[in-house]
């Protein structure tokens, strides 16, 4: 599994539960290391090791876990560069959600061997959509919902997610948007400093 | 004039950054993102050079010229902030004026930065918002990226400290022999020790250069492999100077054969570049039974003593250590290389060897060596 995942897991758990934690996590998965490198590709059974370990060691289940992860990744400021790029997805919630489709193409444009899963957006009426989240990355959908949270937040809209299971072996979530403009927002500029 | 209305919003949406000229090249309309840019200024009813400088085309001095002339420009704001712009002008039918299509090519980032620009003041085509994505993206990958590189960078100076072999000849280092010697002689196994220091290197390094240099230590390092057994050690501890480590072997003549054999090929020319490369080496040796107990620092200094008297013998040969040879000079050289410091003594030049052959490096030490 790409180092950028690996790292957003070390970060998280780092940030959020403390470096003791995560050490501790690395030692029960028999990593051999502390720090993953971001810009390395790493085996994806080291990846899912530390997954399960991390589960046992929070004493909760992977799918909030992971969810957990991908809030972290929009709303943390150490990961503010992510959520700026996920911002030039589109001006609304709406149009960010379009850009999904987009998302696997922009990740490689920026880093060529970061493969992550396709996605796939179908509107429905009464601004209802389903996002099929392809195979390739187990557990993928549940980061990606918190994503979708944090994002909603972000652009100050009133979102209702969900994750709906299966379908064949695409993981779909159901997101029902309520109202565009409910709060205020996060500032984008296009131009603010990446740093 | 309706057609032209009727242009000018539809050019609003296609590219926000349009300017209408009329034929006198008078502004007559501008497109809402360029307005953007100097909400104070009244454009329209400017002459557009007036605005604008025009970097290129330079020749052309009229608009008229510029319309016709089809070309693509390069201009500035003639106020600050002077951003650039690039222009392609299409000149309108009748002689009613020309369309001029502006962008900020790479001007861009600061573009958006000082306008404080957003997505609606570009169209929806334009690429400029992915290139902002990129801009960022790529900086935020080369950051981790460059994290990466220092970090490797330092493991690599680590590894390097570490590490047992020499680069360039491939041989042990100075650290691993260290090791070696300090094993062997915590055991009880018997073993015998080379000092080797080549002769006439310098002038090799010095008329022929560093390359030809690098060269013959390679050539020098195979040979000493190949004239030793596998679990014999053989180091490169300095520039010119190797340990050669023998284990097991306490017997006098095969050591002078060993010895012999390594002197006589390493006095074969060596070719590089057409030149032939001529060196020599002496050598000291000291077995570990010599000493009651063995001491890695005692087993060194014994061969360098050694080393000196194969020197004093005119070099090219070899020498074993005994209890009589003392050092010609007292003096308060590095112990960690006592041969390199005192090797060369002024006898040596004194008896007039091969005065062509010493090398610089070592006349100039034995000058400063008091006699």
């Amino acid at each position: 599994m790409h180092g950028l995942i690996n790292k957003a897991i070390q970060s998280f758990v780092c940030n959020t539960y403390g470096k003791s934690r995560w050490i501790r996590v690395t030692e029960a998965a028999h990593l051999g290391f502390v720090e993953f490198e971001a810009m390395l590709v790493y085996d994806d059974e080291a990846s899912r090791r530390v997954l399960d370990e991390l589960c046992d060691e929070l004493g909760r289940p992977k799918r909030e876990v992971l969810e957990d992860l991908g809030t972290y990744l929009v709303s943390n400021p150490n990961t503010e560069a992510l959520r700026r790029l996920l911002r030039f997805g589109g001006v609304s919630y709406v149009e960010f959600l379009h850009s999904l489709d987009d998302l696997p193409d922009r990740a490689r444009l920026a880093v060529s061997d970061l493969v992550l899963p396709q996605l796939e957006l179908t509107e429905a009426a009464g601004g209802r959509f389903t996002l099929a989240c392809h195979g390739g990355l187990p557990g993928f959908s549940y980061v990606l919902l918190g994503v979708l949270r944090a994002m909603a937040d972000d652009y100050g809209a009133l979102v209702m997610l969900e994750h709906a299971g299966e379908v064949g072996e695409c993981e779909m979530i159901e997101i029902t948007l309520i109202e565009t403009d409910f709060a205020e927002g996060r500032i984008f500029e296009l131009g603010a400093r990446a740093r | 004039m309706t057609d032209k209305d009727n242009l000018a919003r539809l050019l609003e949406k296609l590219c926000p950054m349009f300017v209408l000229l009329d034929a006198t090249g008078r502004i007559t309309d501008v497109g809402p993102t360029l307005q953007k840019l100097r909400p104070e200024m009244a454009m329209v009813g400017s002459g557009f050079l007036e605005v604008f400088e025009l970097l290129r085309p330079r020749s052309v001095a009229t608009i008229q010229a510029i319309a016709t002339s089809g070309a693509k420009l390069h201009l500035r704001f003639r106020d600050n902030p002077r951003t650039a712009l690039k222009g392609v002008v299409v000149p309108l039918p009748a002689d009613e004026g020309a369309v001029i299509n502006l962008s900020f090519g790479i001007s861009i980032l600061d573009a958006v930065r000082d306008y404080a620009l957003t997505s609606a003041d570009f169209s929806g085509t334009d690429l400029a918002i992915e290139l902002l994505y990129l801009v960022e993206a790529k900086s935020a990958a080369m950051e981790a990226s460059r994290t990466l590189n220092l970090r490797l960078q330092g493991a690599m100076i680590a590894a390097e400290e570490q590490a047992y072999t020499d680069t360039l000849t491939g041989l042990k280092n100075r650290r691993a022999m260290d090791h070696i010697l300090a094993r062997l002689t915590n055991s009880v196994t018997p073993f015998s020790l080379m000092h080797l220091d080549l002769d006439y290197f310098k002038s090799v390094n010095d008329t022929l250069g560093h390359a030809a240099g690098d060269h013959v230590l390679q050539q020098v390092a195979r040979i000493m492999v190949e004239e030793t057994r596998g679990d014999d050690t053989v180091a490169r501890i300095g520039g010119d100077e190797f340990i050669l480590v023998f284990n097991h072997l306490q017997d006098k003549e095969k050591l002078e054969s060993i010895a012999r054999r390594l002197i006589d090929r390493l006095e074969e020319p060596i070719p590089f570049n057409g030149e032939q490369c001529q060196i020599s080496a002496s050598i000291g040796i000291v077995l570990s039974t010599q000493f009651a107990a063995p001491e890695a620092s005692k087993l060194i200094h014994a061969a360098d003593l050694a080393l000196y008297s194969a020197k004093r013998k005119g070099r090219a040969t070899y020498r074993f250590y005994n209890r009589n040879l003392t050092l010609p000079v007292a003096t308060g050289e590095d112990p960690a290389s006592p041969g390199k410091a005192g090797g060369d003594n002024s006898e040596v030049i004194e008896q007039g060897r091969a005065p062509g052959a010493d090398t610089g490096q070592e006349r100039h030490r034995a000058a400063r060596r008091p006699v």
